[in-house]
């Protein structure tokens, strides 16, 4: 199962690249996360009870084209985003990563994460699930055409706000 | 601020010496003064209180008849703090059922929703039909005679009725009935389903839920007011405008539509903004978010409201925003999407929030997908202005820790006024009157 489908891509550049992008959101290098990512990227966070769900019927918490995406970051880095400021402080651990299918140049990625989000005078809020990622290689680099985020939690309630990148 | 509201200390629960409860809310017509004490958001006791003088007498949201559309369909909920089956029986009826168990209590349903036979309870094995009667008790035999089995069914809501759809519960049995509970609420719940060709509006699938460290009565008043949009939503407000979006509130013509934005006073305690729209409405106003390609189609959409509801009422329904809030905890946000909010109050600084979207059950996928991304651009825990609104609560709740020391809010604004805009408070006036009312008569 986890040999790569594809020996244009194998699993340990997949890591490499989840652990960057891991890295960028919690050091909140928020424009150089963007650029990771597809001129026509999506990120999807579908409700905990509908994970496959299309977001054109049901109702998300989040479902960003590329352009509300782009908006999301000039928000998460104003002063006035009041949700993250001051920001939270975060740590991904990703684990678990395998490729789960090779379409063209498009790779589906399937990797585990556990978020820990830390605000001032809050308790950690931890957000538990799994990615189900489409990458493309784009000029021969890895971007992110898709990215979904699947929590695992029955109550989302004391998750509160997903004000931040998941 | 209020000197004639000087702080003085009230003692805990608003009791001074022999018990008498001193006033929470302090109104003033000649002073022009209305201030709430900020105790009300933090006392275990007024919340308790609360749940007897309000949650167990009002009418409380249940759920929306197309969420048990078919025989069988079930969804479990809370309703003022009970267990409870919203649920279609074999027949089609609908019904609240209180979800525990004749026998010893324990719940008999234990899924977030689905479609069911019956339901069974895991301790002794005692099952039930979907219209709450007791079908089966394993070993009948060893029950005495004056076990009555057609008496144990599971018990219903002491009151069951809707709206338009929108069901309601009340646990008092001498409660008004719904629709003069709802008084002028329900000419802006018609302004909701008559965007639907047919009357008909669903719950979209998909729920949002999140908590806030906050009073449930915090979200009330956040709910409907206006006057914090520029503050709080500077974020929201940057991102429509960047989008092409004209956010200058249009000229209404003055005859159809309102010129300005109002907070109005529905009675009951329930209260309502309503706003010419600039910010777009799938039924039906296009902006430029939506893609030149979705021009068309809005155009369509109004020529039917027109077609069906004449120009004045289609102008009514489409060009107008409108936050309604009935008392005491449903919000339906009828602006750049429609949604259904409920809250309920977990403790005194907590509350969990439930939203769905609403919307035509006629809607075509282009124009479902329109009205769930205007959704999520604005509401929900990802969304790009409700979690600015959960900071402000949450931010607010943190503060009222001094509430001994600084014990009141001020909600004055616009007293002096013949005309309440949605800026001033006149609407959240409303709603503290009515709270205060009741709490004074169930003390």
């Amino acid at each position: 199962m986890n040999k790569p489908l594809d020996a244009t891509v194998s699993r340990a550049e997949i890591e490499d690249f989840l652990f960057h992008e891991a890295d960028l959101l919690d050091n909140w290098k928020l424009d150089d996360w963007l650029a990771l990512l597809t001129d026509d990227a999506a990120y999807y966070v579908p409700p905990n009870d509908k994970p496959d769900a299309d977001h054109r019927t049901t109702l998300f918490t989040i479902a960003d084209d590329i352009v509300r995406l782009r908006e999301r970051v000039i928000r998460l880095k104003d002063p006035n985003c009041h949700a993250e400021y001051p920001p939270s402080r975060t740590r991904r651990l990703i684990a678990n990563v395998r490729i789960v299918g090779v379409d063209g140049d498009t790779i589906g990625v399937a990797a585990n994460f556990a978020v820990y989000r830390y605000r001032r005078g809050e308790p950690v809020r931890e957000f538990v699930g799994h990615y189900r990622h489409k990458l493309r290689r784009v000029g021969g680099v890895l971007k992110i055409a898709e990215r979904r985020a699947i929590l695992d939690a029955h109550e989302l309630g004391p998750m509160g706000s997903v004000s931040f990148i998941l | 601020m209020n000197d004639h509201f000087a702080p003085q200390y009230a003692g805990p629960g608003g009791r001074s010496g022999g018990g008498r409860v001193q006033p929470l809310v302090r109104e003033s017509r000649e002073n022009l003064s209305f201030a709430v004490n900020r105790e009300v958001f933090v006392s275990r006791e007024i919340f308790e209180r609360e749940q007897r003088a309000i949650f167990d007498r009002c009418w409380i949201y249940l759920g929306h008849a197309s969420e048990v559309r078919n025989p069988g369909d079930y969804k479990t909920r809370s309703v003022a703090g009970r267990p409870v089956i919203f649920c279609r029986d074999r027949s089609g009826q609908v019904h609240g059922l209180i979800n525990s168990c004749r026998h010893r209590g324990a719940i008999v349903c234990r899924e977030r929703e689905g479609n069911a036979r019956g339901f069974y309870c895991m301790y002794h094995g005692w099952t039930y039909n979907t219209d709450g009667t007791l079908r089966g008790v394993p070993d009948e035999a060893s029950y005495p005679p004056s076990f009555d089995k057609a008496a144990m069914g599971l018990a219903h809501v002491p009151r069951l009725e809707s709206y338009k759809d929108f069901y309601f519960v009340s646990f008092d049995r001498n409660a008004v009935d719904l629709e003069t509970y709802l008084a002028g609420a329900k000419a802006y719940i018609d302004l909701v389903v008559d965007q639907s060709p047919s009357g008909r509006m669903e719950i979209i699938s998909g729920i949002q839920e999140y908590d806030i460290k906050a009073n449930w009565k915090l979200l009330v008043e956040n709910s409907v007011d206006d006057y914090h949009l520029v503050a709080t939503h500077s974020t929201w407000l940057n991102y429509m405008r960047n989008s092409g979006v004209n956010m200058s509130p249009p000229k209404g013509s003055g005859l159809l539509l309102p010129t300005k934005g109002l907070g109005k006073d529905l009675g009951n305690g329930h209260l309502t903004t309503d706003n010419p729209n600039y910010r777009g409405r799938p039924v039906a106003r296009w902006i430029s978010v939506y893609g030149e390609d979705a021009k068309a189609d809005i155009e369509a959409i109004r020529a039917e409201l027109a077609a069906r509801l004449g120009e004045a009422r289609a102008a009514r329904v489409a060009d107008t925003n409108r936050n309604l809030a009935i008392f005491p905890n449903l919000v339906i946000n009828d602006g750049s999407s429609v949604t259904v909010r409920h809250f309920t109050p977990v403790a005194p600084d907590l509350m969990h929030v439930t939203a769905w979207a609403l919307g035509p059950v006629e809607e075509t996928e282009a124009q479902r997908a329109r009205r769930l991304h205007a959704f999520l651009t604005f509401y929900g825990p990802g969304g790009f202005a409700t979690p600015d609104d959960v900071a402000a609560l949450e931010n607010a709740q943190q503060g009222y820790a001094s509430w001994r020391e600084v014990p009141w809010n001020d909600l004055s604004r616009g007293m002096a006024k013949n005309e309440h805009t949605n800026t001033d408070e006149e609407h959240l006036r409303v709603f503290w009157r009515r709270w205060s009312e009741l709490m004074e008569a169930h003390a």
